[in-house]
């Protein structure tokens, strides 16, 4: 067999220890949830879920909910790349009650967050940015 | 790519069914999805045109049970099989552990299940998988057509035209009624474990 392809082992490249999780969902719950987000996911852009966490009164389908938005950020990806963008750097869905935000961590990842209208677009964003920052130390080791 | 978190012990990978457009991908889920519906807790996910043809995947996630103390979570996939759809045939195929190849048995369409077959392969080799490693299981799907007439192509010749090469499990099946669905499932299911597993230890 060719070196062009990996082999038949099919895990993911990077791996998380449980305190590396336990860490990140602190950071989550601290930064995010704390501050008003309903619940938050990281994902992979596979649509596998690293972490996630939440207000205590969400019930979404959070594995359905990763799919769809991997597949959904990889669609809008590609869509930049036709019209010549590396990438688009906003992507926010608006709901009448609920909203979801879609933030890159590093290439592998993807934070998502669902809010309500008491939580305004901009300090959302500056929290996200915030937390991803203390996430990509993490990721940065895998 | 299967993802193993440490913290919950759960291990989720992902099963991609292809193939040429109406083969019946959809319809193997939506039969597991009506067998299984007690054990599965979350809504089947169908992503479709106005004329019911899949446009980005269906995907339906369930537990299998527990593997060396991990539980094991699947993604069932399908892909959109109409050809012009390549871009986000080869979206959902990032990160897949496992493939199930649903070919038509119709006479009529054994090109298409081909093309389609070469399709999987020059899709995969993007990731940097070979068909010839991926965990594999064909299912020629559709038998049942023969009962009202349809013409369609013998097990045999199915055999030699698509698996000649690869020699990966298959099955006749009908999706529709049910037949060898599970058992296809069931299969590859066991195939993609075995191929984790052994990195597990």
């Amino acid at each position: 067999m060719s070196n062009d392809y990996d082999d038949d082992v099919t895990f993911t490249e990077y791996t998380f220890s449980e305190a590396e999780l336990n860490q990140i969902e602190g950071i989550l719950q601290k930064d995010l949830i704390k501050n008003g987000v309903h619940s938050v996911l990281l994902i992979d852009m596979a649509g596998n879920i690293i972490a996630n966490s939440d207000n205590g009164n969400c019930d979404h389908d959070v594995y359905s909910l990763a799919a769809l938005a991997s597949a959904n950020f990889a669609a809008v990806d590609t869509m930049a790349k036709i019209v010549g963008e590396d990438e688009f750097s906003l992507l926010f869905h608006k709901g009448e009650q609920e909203s979801i935000h879609f933030s890159k961590v590093q290439s592998e990842f993807l934070l998502i967050s669902i809010f309500g209208k008491s939580t305004s677009l901009g300090l959302l964003r500056l929290k996200v940015a915030e937390a991803i920052e203390k996430i990509k130390e993490f990721c940065e080791k895998h | 790519m299967a993802f193993v978190n440490l913290k919950n012990r759960e291990v989720q990978a992902k099963i991609v069914f292809y193939g040429p457009g109406r083969g019946g991908k959809t319809t193997n889920l939506e039969y597991i999805y009506s067998k299984f519906r007690e054990r599965i807790k979350s809504d089947m996910v169908s992503i479709k045109t106005h004329g019911d043809r899949t446009l980005f995947f269906d995907f339906l996630p369930f537990e299998i049970g527990k593997i060396m103390g991990y539980d094991v979570r699947i993604q069932l996939y399908t892909v959109p099989g109409q050809v012009k759809y390549n871009a986000t045939r080869r979206l959902v195929l990032k990160g897949v552990d496992g493939m199930v190849f649903v070919a038509d048995s119709q006479k009529s369409q054994r090109q298409k299940n081909l093309r389609s077959l070469k399709n999987l392969q020059e899709n995969l080799a993007i990731y940097k998988k070979s068909i010839f490693r991926i965990p594999l299981v064909l299912q020629y799907n559709k038998r049942d057509l023969e009962k009202e007439g349809v013409s369609i192509l013998p097990m045999v010749q199915m055999e030699k035209d698509l698996n000649g090469q690869l020699k990966v499990p298959s099955f006749g099946a009908s999706a529709l009624s049910g037949e060898n669905v599970i058992p296809t499932l069931k299969r590859i299911i066991s195939l993609t474990m075995a191929s984790l597993q052994k990195v597990l230890k």
